[in-house]
């Protein structure tokens, strides 16, 4: 079997979830297996229109901060998280979405972007993934 | 065999990595992939992922800050 990385995406962060999904499209590409299990504000941005509708985790002064760091990423043209998804799935990248979130949040199944999620579990869906992976984040 | 053409120039972290793993994938056993970017760190992370793929390196070449990578699968 394939090495394999285990990240909990937690935060909903715009930043932080570029470094989930960099991590995990390096993963791959590095020949290793990637399973990202989003939770709370993390499956938030799995709801459909929502990916790109993270703050900045620090200096987003409402909104500014965010405008400004993302017109530098236009600049020295960073991927969009899409196409940071997208490639995800290309390589072989697992999606699983927290269960809990889903009725803390009332997030139903059709409300989240489905073609990207393989499994829907709780946590031991996440242990189960975690254990046999040499890489673990909590991001 | 095949060779493919992955062209990165100007792209950056990860695309770079991440496009030359999409195309190693769907490429055939004794395929040449041939990789040309700017990215100053994807021209050592490419050969990282090579070897940890078990791949062969053929070739690393720059010129102007362009560089050159050629992969055989």
């Amino acid at each position: 079997m394939n090495e394999k990385a285990t990240i909990v995406v937690h935060s909903g962060d715009m930043d932080k979830l570029y470094s989930a999904l960099i991590i995990a499209n390096g993963a791959l590409s590095m020949g290793m297996e990637a399973s990202l299990y989003f939770t709370f504000w993390g499956l938030e941005r799995l709801v459909k229109g929502k990916l790109e509708k993270g703050a900045l985790s620090a200096m987003n002064m409402l909104g500014l901060g965010k405008w400004m760091v993302k017109r530098r990423m236009k600049a020295t043209n960073v991927a969009s998280l899409e196409k940071l998804l997208m490639d995800l799935k290309e390589l072989g990248g697992k999606i699983i979405a927290c269960e809990m979130t889903m009725e803390i949040m009332g997030i139903k199944r059709e409300d989240l972007r489905e073609d990207l999620i393989d499994e829907y579990g709780a946590v031991g869906a996440y242990i189960q993934e975690a254990k046999g992976s040499s890489i673990t984040l909590f991001i | 065999m095949a060779e493919i053409k992955v062209d990165v120039c100007w792209e950056t972290c990860p695309v770079p990595l991440v496009e030359t793993r999409k195309a190693l994938r769907k490429a055939e056993a004794g395929d040449i992939v041939e990789v040309k970017g700017t990215h100053p760190a994807s021209k050592k992370e490419i050969p990282m992922a090579v070897k940890a793929l078990g791949l062969e390196l053929v070739e690393v070449e720059e010129k102007d800050g362009v560089w050159m990578l050629r992969i055989r699968k």
